[in-house]
């Protein structure tokens, strides 16, 4: 079995985020890293987030920095991953890609402990980079320019120090001498050494200051001084005049300025009132905005609040520190504050939002200062304060981000004609249902009923210079309705359009005059008022037109085509007439080329099944040029011009070309170059699109043509970011389309369906899906489907958080004590239930967290949740400390109950020091109201914590710990049937098929078993010989599974044919019961049959089939947020072609910030039998030539290449 | 095998010794064996993100402070240093 291993979405997670000007001059670009993925993103006019470039590079980022050569324009991006390099990337802007300008290689690949990679410090002059490691190694990399400006990067420059652990480094703002760099180190040499504990507790952090020298090009330790043993960030104060520089440095509960030979200046963090004692604040990410006059540091703890710093100085001397409360915001990997007043905030786990200064924190809030502080016996005096609803910030973007994905399913619950993708995302407060469906989200602006049921609609311009469109024509089977479009949209009667026929075309010609097509003859309206009428000749109707700005082709019925063109005093001339053969299909004419009068090619489509391009130009007028057959008769023609572009917006050069589109009667879109001199057509494509046969449309995306196809559902044809890509729009199915634009929608699609009316546009172009999110109240772990039922069952909890009953005591409290004017929606048991109501909150826990409290104190609750309409139709909150972890329905032998709901939950568990739990239990559920609530019928005590839970046989199966145990129901409780013990660690899922079981655990992979009903006995009889620690699993077939393991793995594993045969038939079950294991594991061994590293942790895996139809693959979510899938290849010559081109895409174009390829894919297991589809689909945006060179070897053409890559993309979504 | 092959052997087991933290010698003990295993994995954890992100979301904590957690951890990964035996 061979596998093509493709990412449906991007990671959606952050891990680092930098903000610069990456593209040169005063604009403002957000690099960010997504664990695998650099994107470049840019907060456009609207101050909405655009992904500008998005770029796979087959590694693990680990830290980014930018920084700009004194006196530059653009900043620089140093990407510090796991591949032992540090790799110095400049953006392209003409080419729209990162450019690697530098990479330097200095150790081993991998993310180990002493090779540099995890932090990244700059100097803020630009003059030299440190690149470290969590202990011993840092490297000093000076930067300079060449004489022809270029950037030259030095060789590696020692600051190492054995024995010593690393916990931050940063740059030391300086001015113009030699660049320093801070950094908090730990010597543990001798704590490891001595038995007795004191050296250990008596180990003390230090900031140490290392200089570069640039006269001696050396690296010397300058200065170290104790510093809080709590210290864990670092953040540069400007220095060189615009301030006192030193460092900040964030410890747990303080903010202490230091610098060489000066006093330290120590301030605490002010806590939430309601923070246990115990617990520290830690701040997690930081900002600096530097401004000309002044300066100030925005600091956000681990529980989300961000600080503003400020410190008073005179000079280089700092007298005050001061910290005070700014404002709340989800916790954040990174912050960024852009020139432009806007702060972006990647958010750990959930959306990531653009919010906009709205104030700098200048009005009073709780501020506490280094004047201030007091020392107590027990430490020193904590601040209080109480989080409230924003003040200085205003949220105006949000970024859509699944991180984490706790568990997934595929399923077509709401009968549409893709199946739907269930994802439990987020966590705590923050997390959600999200159901993703491939396509385009759509927004809609406008429905309105028309009188009848309209046939066609069109929108028409009055001049070719003006912006917006002027009229809206609907076509009725027996009339013509006109809008015009102004503030409102209104029926008018003046435009001079006939309204008593129905319209088979309407269309600006010529520069200032518009055109109707209609049965009986061409209505031409000119700019004054003049209407010159065409008729058709006897009784013949025109059947089919073909248009464009200055060409109209019309057939008669009968299947005359007679040709007209706009001559140079506006008026429409017959030119030529021509007779097909038969009845003609349908017609379109290419648009005119820039600069030319006439377009070439005309297409027909007749009722033979064949596609003709008939040609244009006077002296071969209407000579066949080529011709195509293809399955089905012809419903639908569009030609599709692809400018010739360099650089821009959407990415990479493209030499002008033509695409011919059809859409078949069998629902098919066949897609054809057309050769722009000699119209051969060549390199045919098709696609099944849909029931009904695609009608085509052309419409304006991004200022650039592109194509509607409407099937029994939408579909758009665009290029993006180099590719063509075709996407099904979330919409309902329509009838006929045209692009519109107008005042308040500049780009919109104006369409008919049914009886209405609809005005849209269509947003996020570039993503594989659009999301519904319905709120959940705690971090969810597992959930089943109810396919009959259409109702989803969630299992939800939560460590270190407060009951329901206990929040809204606090709660009240606090409103209490307060006195806050807030609008106290705080009554409603359904939290979370709507997003609206809690969203301007002042305490809302989406936004601030829930109260953290002990760690052995849970939360949790089992919710019953209709999809269709987000609503909630049961919530079961556990009540004295449970846990619910583990969830599946389970129909019992005796059919009293039907279908009953299991839960696994734990009581009092703890992870630390070690695990530790109460009673673990097993509760069981009784389905009422028609699934819509649950009745508990009883709950049985259990010895550890049921993980994992399984019907089996109209039984129980369920994973206690090392237990695998079958229970039967009964009237009080479960009543335990038979058992086995022999699992060697925690059993994590559990699947069934016949009498097989499949156990994974926790940390030693599969165990296949075999239940004796005779004997009433569990067997193990195959395990795996790898030590695999597993987060998801997934059975294929009955001798096979998929797994995934916690290093970002994923692979098959499959019992021997014959050892399964024997295993099958083995009559009294001898053999397994007597045969030994093998060093402790059992006799027999699975095989591990495919292994792929994905670099990303995945949590849930299952195999479904994305469009209909198409074949089955294996889908995986992740915790980074991405979903992917894994494709089997049904021939011998694909596996060869795709392993061809993916060992030439290795050769020729290496992964960007310097990892192998091939390394990084078999990163702990070596790769096998899967081909990775991200490096492939990378072929596009190579430059020509490679492209070409690549084609050669494998004896095709580039073209070819793409439409397989296409292809088999096709297969999969 | 000559006497000076065994001491370049030697020297340049050293050297690898102080190159490369961890590499281990004929006399370690399991305990030096048990700490470079355990700060190597804080380091792995530390520097694979989804892996950090997914402890820090079944512990209930931020994912800097878990990050932290873990460096901290690192000092005494596995508790105090047997006595030495002094022969």
């Amino acid at each position: 079995m061979y596998l093509y291993n493709l990412t449906l979405q991007q990671p959606t997670g952050i891990i680092c985020a930098i903000n610069g000007s990456f593209s040169g001059g005063k604009s403002q670009e957000i690099v960010v890293a997504r664990g695998k993925v650099l994107d470049l993103l840019r907060p456009d006019d609207n101050g909405r987030i655009q992904t500008v470039l998005s770029v796979e590079i087959f590694g693990a980022i680990r830290s980014l920095a930018q920084f700009r050569l004194t006196g530059a324009q653009k900043d620089y991006i140093v990407v510090g991953s796991d591949s032992g390099r540090i790799v110095i990337l400049d953006y392209n802007k003409e080419k729209n890609v990162f450019d690697k300008i530098h990479q330097e290689t200095f150790g081993k690949s991998g993310c180990r402990r002493i090779v540099p990679g995890q932090y990244l410090a700059i100097d803020p002059k630009g003059r030299a980079v440190m690149i470290g490691a969590c202990e011993k190694q840092k490297l000093v990399y000076v930067l300079n320019r060449d004489t022809a400006a270029r950037l030259t990067i030095s060789s590696p420059l020692e600051a190492h120090k054995s024995h010593t652990l690393v916990y931050f480094i940063c740059g030391v703002d300086c001015g113009f001498e030699n660049p320093i760099f801070a950094a908090i180190e730990l010597d543990y040499s001798e704590a490891d050494l001595d038995s007795t504990g004191l050296a250990a507790s008596e180990a003390q952090k230090h900031l140490t200051f290392y200089e570069l020298d640039l006269g001696l090009n050396h690296v010397s330790r300058k200065w170290s001084e104790q510093v809080d043993n709590g210290a864990n960030l670092l953040v540069t104060v400007p220095g060189g005049g615009d301030g006192p520089s030193g460092v900040l440095v964030c410890a747990e509960n303080f903010v202490i300025y230091k610098n060489q030979g000066h006093q330290e200046v120590r301030a605490v963090i002010p806590r939430r009132a309601d923070l246990p004692i115990e617990r520290g604040v830690l701040i997690v990410s930081a900002a600096m905005h530097k401004l000309k006059s002044m300066f100030f540091f925005l600091l956000q703890t681990e529980y989300g609040d961000i600080f503003k710093v400020t410190l008073e100085h005179d000079g280089d001397r700092v007298s005050e520190l001061k910290i005070k409360y700014f404002d709340t915001i989800p916790v954040t990997a990174s912050m960024c504050v852009l020139k432009s007043g806007f702060l972006f905030a990647a958010s750990e786990f959930g959306n990531h939002a653009l919010y906009q200064f709205k104030a700098i924190g200048d009005d009073d809030d709780v501020e506490v200062s280094s004047a201030t502080l007091e020392e107590t016996r027990d430490g020193f005096k904590p601040v209080y304060f109480r989080p409230r609803r924003l003040k200085n910030l205003v949220r105006i973007d949000q970024v859509e981000s699944l991180m984490p994905i706790m568990d997934m399913k595929v399923s077509n619950l709401f009968e549409e004609e893709t199946p739907q993708i269930f994802t439990l995302c987020g966590r705590g407060p923050r997390s959600s249902l999200r159901i993703l469906r491939t396509g385009l989200a759509v927004s809609e602006m406008a429905v309105s009923r028309l009188p009848g049921i309209p046939s066609a609609v069109w929108t028409v311009k009055k001049n070719v210079i003006d912006e917006f469109d002027a009229y809206i024509v609907v076509s009725f089977t027996n009339a013509t309705l006109v809008l015009s479009i102004g503030e409102t949209v209104e029926e008018v009667s003046d435009s001079g359009f006939l309204d008593t026929t129905p319209s088979l075309a309407v269309s600006l010609i010529g520069d200032d005059s518009l055109m109707q097509v209609h049965p009986n003859g061409i209505r031409h309206i000119r700019e004054d008022g003049r209407i010159n009428e065409w008729r058709t000749p006897g009784k013949r109707t025109i059947a089919k037109v073909g248009y464009n700005r200055l060409q109209v082709v019309i057939a008669l019925s009968g299947g005359e085509l007679i040709y007209f063109e706009v001559d140079v005093t506006g008026q429409l001339m017959e030119v030529e007439k021509h007779e097909m053969s038969g009845d003609v299909a349908c017609l379109d004419i290419a648009p005119v080329p820039e600069g030319r009068q006439r377009s070439r090619f005309l297409a027909v489509g007749s009722y033979d099944k064949t596609i003709r391009i008939l040609s244009l130009d006077p002296d071969d007028c209407m000579q066949a040029l080529s011709v195509q057959s293809v399955s089905s008769a012809p419903e639908s023609l569009l030609f599709l011009e692809v400018q010739a572009s360099v650089g821009g917006e959407d990415g990479a050069d493209h030499p002008a070309s033509l695409f011919l589109n059809a859409g078949l009667q069998n629902g098919v879109l066949f897609r054809t170059v057309v050769d722009m001199v000699t119209g051969q057509l060549s390199d045919s494509r098709s696609r099944f699109l849909g029931l009904r046969a695609p009608k085509l449309f052309p419409i304006i995306v991004r200022g650039k043509r592109a194509m509607l196809c409407l099937s029994s559902r939408p579909w758009l044809g665009y290029i993006h970011q180099g590719h063509f890509l075709l996407t099904p729009l979330s919409y309902e199915t329509l009838e006929y389309a045209a692009s519109f634009s107008s005042d308040q929608c500049v780009e919109g699609v104006v369409a008919v369906a049914g009886e209405a009316l609809r005005i849209f546009t269509i947003e996020r172009l570039g993503e594989t899906f659009n999301e519904t999110v319905i709120p959940l109240r705690y971090t969810p772990r597992k959930f089943v489907l109810q396919p009959k039922r259409k109702l989803l069952v969630i299992v939800e909890s939560d460590q270190g958080a407060l009951t329901a009953e206990e929040r809204e005591a606090a709660r009240k409290e606090c409103f209490e004590t307060a006195q806050a004017g807030g609008n106290g929606t705080g009554s409603d048991p359904m939290e979370n239930g709507g997003e609206d109501e809690d969203k301007d909150d002042a305490l809302s826990d989406e936004h601030y967290g829930y109260p953290k409290t002990e760690s052995d104190k849970w939360v949790s609750c089992i919710r019953v949740l209709d999809p269709r309409t987000g609503n909630t139709t049961c919530l079961l909150e556990l009540q004295e400390n449970e846990a619910a972890f583990s969830i599946c329905t389970v129909n019992f032998h005796d059919k009293e109950y039907g279908t009953l709901l299991a839960v696994g939950t734990a009581k009092g568990l703890q992870f630390l020091p070690k695990r530790t739990l109460i009673a673990g239990y097993i509760h069981i559920y009784r389905f009422v109201e028609d699934g819509r609530s649950l009745e508990l019928l009883h709950k049985t005590q259990v010895e550890g914590v049921p993980l994992a839970l399984c019907q089996f046989q109209g039984r129980l199966l369920a994973g206690i710990g090392p237990v695998l145990r079958l229970y039967d129901l009964g009237k009080r409780r479960l009543l335990r049937k038979c058992e086995n013990k022999l699992f060697p660690n925690t059993i994590v899922s559990i699947h069934a098929y016949r009498d097989r079981i499949y156990v994974s655990d926790m940390q030693e992979s599969f165990h296949y078993c075999k239940y004796r009903r005779d004997e009433n006995q569990l067997y193990i009889f195959a395990d795996d010989c790898v030590p695999r620690w597993l987060t998801a699993s997934y059975h294929i077939d009955f001798d096979t599974m998929a797994g995934a393991d916690k290093f970002g793995n994923v692979y098959f594993v499959r019992l021997p044919q014959d050892v399964s045969d024997e295993i099958e038939e083995d009559p009294t079950g001898g053999r397994i019961k007597w045969e030994q294991g093998k060093l402790n594991g059992a006799p027999n061994k699975v095989e591990e049959i495919v292994q792929f590293h994905v670099g990303d942790l995945i949590t849930s895996l299952q195999k479904a089939s994305l469009i209909p139809g198409g074949g089955e693959c294996i889908v995986y979510g992740t915790a980074m947020g991405s979903i992917g899938a894994l494709h089997a290849f049904t021939s011998r010559d694909d596996v060869d072609f795709f392993s061809h081109l993916e060992m030439h895409l290795r050769q020729d174009h290496p992964p960007l910030c310097g990892r192998d390829h091939m390394a990084y894919r078999s990163a702990y297991f070596p790769v096998k039998d899967v081909i990775d589809g991200d490096l492939c689909e990378q072929y596009p945006t190579l430059p020509m030539d490679l492209q070409r060179k690549i084609a050669d070897e494998l004896d095709r053409t580039p073209g070819e290449i793409l439409k397989k890559l296409e292809e088999v993309r096709n297969k999969i979504i | 095998m000559q006497a000076s092959d065994r001491f370049n052997i030697n020297s340049q087991l050293e050297h690898l010794q102080a190159k490369y933290v961890g590499t281990g010698h004929a006399d370690m003990n399991r305990f030096e064996w048990a700490v470079n295993i355990q700060r190597d994995s804080y380091a792995s954890y530390i520097g694979h993100y989804p892996l950090l992100s997914y402890f820090a979301v079944a512990e209930n904590e931020s994912i800097g402070r878990e990050r932290y957690t873990f460096m901290q951890k690192m000092l005494l990964p596995c508790g105090l240093p047997p006595e030495r035996e002094e022969d």
